[in-house]
């Protein structure tokens, strides 16, 4: 088995990150930041914490580059779905039709 | 299990169409892989469907949102990230061969997924009690916002279709928990007789991968629906 086993500690260190980015979120989410930076720093920690997850949680770090095309595939078709669909809604209006 | 060659190659669970335990493991993960491609997916049209009526209906989204039990869904949160932790542990013992490890984590999972489910009933009921589930899902309770305390701009209507896509995300997901505790109790049922070690653990893997992308949704529906109009509110 050439598989990559994860040592205990790491596991730690993530569950003890993830522990900190949920206390990061809910306090963030209690500030009154300027301008959209509420949604922005919400996104962003849940993006980090989603990364650790997959990355040491669910192995890809040590995954084939099988798995990381097919993972990017996913995130890639996601764009797709969130850009052509508020290339429609973001521009409603922009243009009077008669 | 149906066909094995237990004679050949050694291990008992090596299917014969692999050629040996490695790529049977190798092609086990990459199938869930592909299978959680069409999660992402799913769960995407929902995450996109908030995203349009968020971006259309701010104040009605942060008035309904801040009706939600924050301490009940960060509760939540740490919960099931706790039981991602538990899941990650079964795994490694059962990769480096500690049973009794790979079983109590494996019941601690159970356990903790149990506990999720238990506090997202008590919510769920909380929105029954306060006449939020919406539409007419509950015929003797119509849905009616007057209990929502209305931010400046909020139209009672917009917060109707906040609770339609909070009753469908935290449904789906929740569905979606139901599905990996049954899962996880199989794979224990099997651990318990000592079926996974670390010559054979993909079951055991697959099983964490399925349940770590459900703790995956809940860490972005966390914070979109529960925290989304707290800072709002003074």
């Amino acid at each position: 088995m050439s598989e990559h086993i994860v040592p205990v500690r790491v596991y730690l260190m993530i569950f003890l990150a993830l522990m900190v980015g949920t206390a990061l979120t809910i306090w963030a989410g209690l500030q009154d930041f300027p301008g959209p930076l509420n949604v922005v720093i919400a996104l962003t920690i849940a993006v980090i914490k989603a990364t650790l997850v997959v990355l040491y949680f669910m192995h890809v770090r040590y995954s084939s580059r099988l798995i990381w095309v097919i993972f990017a595939s996913a995130l890639f078709w996601m764009g797709i779905l969130f850009a052509l669909t508020f290339s429609d809604y973001w521009t409603r209006g922009w243009f009077q039709v008669h | 299990m149906g066909h094995e060659h237990p004679a050949e190659h050694g291990h008992a669970a090596l299917q014969h169409h692999f050629e040996n335990m490695e790529q049977q493991r190798e092609a086990s993960t990459l199938g869930m892989w592909v299978f959680l491609v069409t999660e992402i997916m799913f769960f995407g049209g929902m995450f996109l469907a908030y995203t349009l009526y968020r971006s259309k209906y701010p104040e009605a989204f942060a008035s309904a949102s801040n009706h939600l039990d924050l301490k009940l869904g960060a509760i939540n949160t740490v919960v099931l990230i706790l039981s991602s932790f538990t899941m990650a542990m079964a795994v490694y013992s059962t990769q480096i061969g500690k049973r009794r490890n790979q079983i109590i984590s494996l019941a601690l999972t159970l356990l903790l997924g149990a506990t999720f489910l238990g506090i997202k009933a008590v919510e769920y009921h909380q929105k029954y009690e306060d006449h939020l589930i919406p539409g007419r899902v509950v015929p003797s309770r119509p849905f009616d916002a007057s209990g929502v305390h209305l931010l400046p701009g909020a139209n009672p209507h917009n917060v109707e279709m906040f609770y339609w896509i909070y009753f469908a995300m935290t449904g789906m997901h929740a569905v979606h928990m139901i599905i990996g505790i049954g899962i996880i109790s199989i794979i224990l049922f099997w651990a318990i007789r000592g079926k996974y070690g670390p010559e054979y653990h993909n079951p055991v893997e697959v099983s964490g991968l399925y349940w770590h992308f459900v703790d995956i949704v809940w860490i972005f529906l966390f914070p979109l629906l529960y925290l989304l109009g707290r800072h709002l509110e003074h």
